[in-house]
């Protein structure tokens, strides 16, 4: 059994935690609480240390000015305790709003659109490997079946209907498969957490 | 003016941010890096508008010793102790900081959700039914991937755990592709609203 102080107190917070599979009671409560609580003074910290001293008071303690604009930007969000001034507080939500949005443009298609409909082209060259053609086209068809069942401007019947048909075919799969996936994600978190408890807790494995 | 000014600053930032991407200048470069800056001071901000509203809640609730009072104390305890301890003592890897991070936070957080894990089972065994094709096709498939990810797929059949591969790099990578294209086009077309001033939802009130 661990003698290091720390290990008993992640031991113990990890059962407060699992406690919560007997019923809500008070150790994960307090487990709970605590979480928000740490998880919120880490963000200060973070924040502190990470974006305001080295992108607003170091910049303004060397003489630039500029960086007044982002200070009374970011006070603004506090007019909104102030009613006669609080529509002020629309002005950094603008501000912010517009560069997330005017970013997310050309990111998104460059990312998201171009980047996928490269990968789902099949040209001749994606029968180098027989088999990787026939995934290739595979892949191609469900797209298209998947972008067709979101297609609501006209009914789905004759064609559309049996294209659909298949589109739903593959989102069942795909989404199958995505559950899959998350559930083993949180399994191995769940063998995470064991190991500690059996290893440098209880020291029963190596 | 309420409304105009907020919105002109969000039309103005839009074209700004979509000019600078497809003119990479050095000016543009700059300003799109200051610009960035200033974004993560106004997140910090928001933080702190985030916070203090934190604060107020648990103030409130143990003011009015509400029900289950006594946690706000635990969680108000919580913050300020670790916010104290990283802006004093500083974050150095071996620090006080660090080492409530490794020993409480990244415990506390991994158990949560490691507790989905029985969550998931529990409401998978519930809703999971084999009731029509497309629920027996999301069945097989959430089986193939679970059993072909853990060493129990190899027992199952030697190729198990390569046609659970398939699975997740073929039909699933198409219908994720096919979503994926539609998510971003919806997206796109959300933020020309937002920045056009189509969609002024963000605005909020009626002023």
């Amino acid at each position: 059994m661990s003698s290091d102080p720390w290990i008993w107190v992640g031991a113990l917070l990890t059962l407060m935690i699992f406690s919560f599979l007997y019923k809500d009671n008070p150790f994960y409560k307090f487990g709970e609480h605590l979480f928000v609580g740490v998880a919120n003074g880490y963000y200060i910290v973070f924040y502190w240390h990470n974006s305001l001293r080295p992108n607003l008071f170091e910049p303004l303690g060397a003489g630039e000015f500029i960086y007044l604009v982002p200070l009374l930007l970011g006070l603004m969000y506090f007019t909104r305790f102030i009613p006669k001034v609080s529509w002020l507080v629309r002005i950094p939500i603008g501000f912010m709003i517009g560069w997330g949005a005017g970013l997310s443009i050309p990111a998104l298609f460059q990312a998201e659109v171009l980047r996928q409909l490269e990968g789902t082209v099949v040209a001749p060259s994606s029968f180098t490997n027989p088999m990787s053609g026939i995934w290739s086209l595979i892949i191609l068809v469900g797209v298209i079946c998947t972008l067709i069942y979101f297609f609501f401007s006209k009914e789905h019947k004759g064609i559309l209907g049996h294209t659909s048909r298949i589109g739903i075919i593959f989102i069942m799969i795909g989404f199958g498969a995505s559950f899959g996936y998350t559930v083993m994600a949180r399994v191995s978190l769940l063998i995470g957490r064991i190991q500690f408890l059996l290893g440098p807790w209880l020291g029963l494995i190596d | 003016m309420k409304r105009k000014i907020p919105l002109g600053i969000c039309l103005i930032m839009g074209i700004m941010m979509i000019i600078q991407f497809f003119i990479p200048h050095p000016v543009s470069l700059g300003f799109a890096s200051t610009i960035y800056k200033w974004v993560i001071v106004l997140m910090a901000f928001a933080l702190v508008l985030a916070i203090g509203n934190l604060i107020r809640h648990h103030t409130l609730k143990i003011r009015k010793r509400k029900e289950d009072w006594p946690y706000s104390i635990v969680t108000l305890f919580g913050m300020t102790a670790m916010a104290v301890i990283g802006l004093i003592w500083g974050v150095d890897p071996d620090s006080l900081y660090q080492r409530i991070f490794l020993n409480i936070l990244a415990p506390l957080g991994g158990t949560m959700f490691a507790l989905l894990a029985y969550y998931m089972a529990s409401a998978a065994y519930r809703a999971f039914r084999a009731r029509s094709l497309e629920a027996t096709l999301l069945l097989i498939s959430a089986f193939i991937v679970m059993i072909g990810f853990m060493p129990f797929g190899q027992y199952v059949h030697t190729r198990f755990p390569a046609f659970a591969e398939w699975v997740m790099q073929v039909p699933n990578m198409a219908s994720q592709r096919g979503i994926l294209l539609g998510v971003a086009f919806g997206s796109i077309a959300t933020a020309l609203k937002i920045i056009l001033g189509i969609e002024r939802s963000w605005l909020g009130g009626k002023e």
